[in-house]
């Protein structure tokens, strides 16, 4: 047993007469249940398929610390301003793995939406979160940091969407650390659509503070029947940071689901997406977009499982790597036997920048069912010499003819958003990630040092 | 403004531009007419900076040497090459290129970078010399146009960047009637007493409408004759023939 597992070990041993004491015991069987699957397997090793390429063992420490209760209250907009032009959201923020509100944790609009903490979900409404809770995602051998999280999480935001609602402002969770100390974060998301109900969502995980913090969040989605869901992912973070985010979906008939994780800056990223497709005409869309430089790592695993007919899942994956960057992309298909006249589509396209940037990329499709039209295409290429000179050759330097090159492959990942105000921010971040001009998320910073609130304002027209 | 001096191009190996001398000065069209793979946009490509090529001989423009220059210096200083297949660009649209093209060329000669208003306004005013009416500013350079609607592109963007010296590769090609009415008509309210013209083309049909003042005939990587705008008609009579039966008769 090494240090780091001696460490959860003995967290989680002080938790369970601590923090998880008062629980219901379902919830405190569970969270045993799945420490003993960590104990057992521990971290995820350079030696399994899905961690092979940009392994996380040997980067986790044992020093971590585990933040046992939220910070004292103080109004958000003090600290913490969203500047995405005109992107009118209910902002439910995170602050160093804790729900940040002033008085109630949980709310429930009188259309039946619940919103708030997963916590107090647990204590207030358990009948409609315990059976979440209490079911494992750890079923592979390779998912012990899965079983990490539900072993040691504290908190999380849930969200319930019930029958035949349809939420027309987009809810946004922004995920903020602010500490100097070496954190270890385990928040566990979970958001459950009733039947024709539909949400749009907008995940933002930020540094704010550069720590060696470890983030280890699981998001567990449940799509009932002709649910539509759409969730947006941005992650901006510091050299030092590891970041692992599992995310479950499930959906019933004819649901549909569209993802679009956008990385703009990573220390390490593990960013796992495991959908089910378990009841006909249910359908995804799986986008995606890493840009990275210097010595970062993003790893970007998509598995879809067509569990029913009539099914149709698109993913398409783009990324960027310069400098020593290292990205890799594992897009996993399984076409179960009975799932007849499956449609499922992949592309993973690639630019390397250097030699020494690397970029690995694996299509793997499984099928057992005969009646199935399935395709991937998987690229990693240089700039398009032919556009680069027809673009100098107008006066365009070489330098800008690039980025507008680099730039026009990022957006067709962003151009799929549909809340306008937020595809527009995204593809002025794209770009300005390109021209080096973006860092962190320099819209999402906390400013408790000095007390001030920076306004980052970009004019869109500058290019 | 231009001149070209015993130019020998070769690829792989392979010569293609065998001593070519021309010289263009400002305010003055020429015309360059031969059959085909007798290195005509192989010329285009050699001034325009493409990168591919043995090259020995000299071309002078402005005085300066212009194998000095990079791709986009050559553009800044003002020669722009309307190609005879535009490339496809998804995803960088046509205000975004254009916009970036004219602020570096301004910025080259020390202008300040135009607004967002004052951009859109050029826009609008050049878009007319070409008869463009559909919205540009949501459409990718090129992509899903039509052969002709590349053409005007090309020459929409040559109304841009007034360029001092353009060179327009088989800008005919691939066009039907009224297009290529509306490009030589784009070309010709570009023209002024400063600025040269060269236009590259297989059929003479395109002199009809722009008219030039001489006319060259490319063979064998040579301008092996030149002469007034009735050598265009002169040649569409004959054919190439004629001038492959003359030189290989030693006759020119």
């Amino acid at each position: 047993m090494n240090s780091f597992t001696q460490y959860i070990q003995q967290l989680f041993a002080n938790e369970v007469g601590g923090l998880f004491a008062a629980e219901p015991a379902p919830l405190r069987e569970a969270r045993q249940k799945s420490m003993d699957f960590f104990l057992a397997h521990g971290l995820p090793t350079r030696k399994m398929e899905n961690w092979r390429q940009c392994p996380i063992d040997g980067l986790v420490q044992s020093d971590y610390r585990m933040q046992r209760e939220a910070d004292p209250y103080r109004p958000v907009e003090e600290y913490f301003q969203c500047q995405v032009r005109n992107l009118a959201t209910q902002m439910f923020p995170f602050l160093n793995g804790w729900f940040v509100h002033p008085d109630a944790p949980l709310t429930k609009s009188a259309n039946g939406v619940i919103t708030g903490s997963v916590a107090a979900a647990v204590k207030q409404c358990p009948e409609l979160i315990l059976p979440y809770l209490t079911t494992t995602h750890a079923d592979k051998a390779d998912r012990g940091l899965v079983a990490l999280n539900e072993a040691l999480f504290n908190d999380g935001l849930f969200i319930y969407i019930p029958a035949n609602v349809k939420v027309e402002e987009p809810l946004q969770l922004v995920s903020m650390i602010n500490t100097d100390d070496n954190l270890l974060i385990n928040n566990h998301n979970v958001i459950v659509l009733g039947e024709n109900a539909s949400l749009s969502f907008v995940h933002c995980d930020d540094s704010i503070k550069y720590g060696k913090t470890l983030i280890n969040n699981v998001t567990e989605v449940h799509l009932a029947p002709n649910a539509v869901m759409h969730y947006y992912k941005t992650e901006n973070k510091d050299a030092d940071s590891l970041l692992v985010n599992h995310l479950f979906v499930r959906q019933q008939e004819n649901s549909e689901w569209v993802s679009n994780v956008v990385t703009f800056n990573a220390g390490y990223i593990h960013n796992a997406i495991h959908l089910d497709l378990d009841e006909p005409f249910a359908h995804a869309n799986l986008y995606g977009l890493y840009l990275v430089d210097k010595s970062q790592v993003v790893d970007n695993q998509v598995f879809v499982a067509h569990n029913a007919p009539d099914c149709s899942s698109y993913q398409m994956y783009k990324g960027i790597a310069d400098d020593s960057a290292r990205a890799n992309f594992n897009g996993h298909i399984v076409v179960r036997q009975d799932s007849q006249r499956t449609q499922a589509y992949q592309t993973n396209r690639n630019m390397a920048l250097t030699d020494e940037a690397v970029v690995t990329t694996h299509p793997f499709l499984e099928i057992y069912a005969d009646d199935v039209k399935c395709s991937h295409g998987a690229t990693v290429g240089q700039l398009n010499e032919d556009a680069m000179f027809y673009l100098r050759s107008r006066g365009i330097g070489e330098r800008t003819a690039r980025m507008l090159l680099m730039y026009a492959f990022a957006n067709e990942v962003t151009d799929k958003v549909t809340i306008d105000s937020l595809r527009e921010r995204l593809a002025n971040m794209v770009e300005r990630r390109l021209s080096g001009e973006l860092t962190l998320c320099d819209q999402c910073r906390l400013h408790t040092s000095d007390g001030k609130v920076l306004i980052f304002d970009v004019d869109p027209d500058k290019i | 403004m231009l001149k070209i001096e015993n130019l020998h191009v070769s690829i792989k190996g392979k010569e293609i531009l065998k001593g070519l001398n021309l010289e263009v000065k400002r305010g003055e069209v020429h015309a360059i007419m031969g059959p085909n793979g007798t290195g005509k946009s192989t010329l285009a490509s050699v001034i325009a900076g493409k990168d591919i090529y043995d090259v020995t001989g000299s071309i002078t423009y402005k005085g300066k040497n212009l194998f000095d220059l990079s791709i986009e210096e050559r553009a800044r200083e003002g020669i722009f090459i309307g190609f005879q297949y535009p490339v496809e660009i998804p995803g960088v649209s046509i205000t975004n290129f254009m916009k970036t093209a004219v602020n570096e060329v301004r910025r080259y000669k020390g202008l300040e970078p135009l607004t967002g208003g004052a951009f859109l306004r050029l826009m609008e005013e050049k878009k007319k010399v070409v008869e463009l009416t559909a919205k540009l500013s949501n459409r990718s350079v090129n992509e899903g146009f039509s052969g002709g609607e590349k053409k005007r592109n090309e020459i929409f963007q040559m109304a841009m960047l007034e360029p001092e010296l353009s060179i327009l590769d088989e800008t005919d090609s691939g066009l039907d009637i009224d297009a290529l009415r509306i490009v030589a008509n784009g070309v010709n309210q570009l023209k002024t007493k400063d600025n040269a013209t060269i236009v590259i083309t297989h059929y003479q049909r395109l002199l009809d409408y722009i008219v030039p003042d001489v006319v060259h005939v490319l063979y064998d990587g040579k301008i092996v004759k030149s002469g007034p705008k009735e050598l265009a008609v002169e040649l569409e009579e004959k054919g190439y023939d004629w001038i492959k039966h003359e030189y290989e008769a030693g006759l020119l």
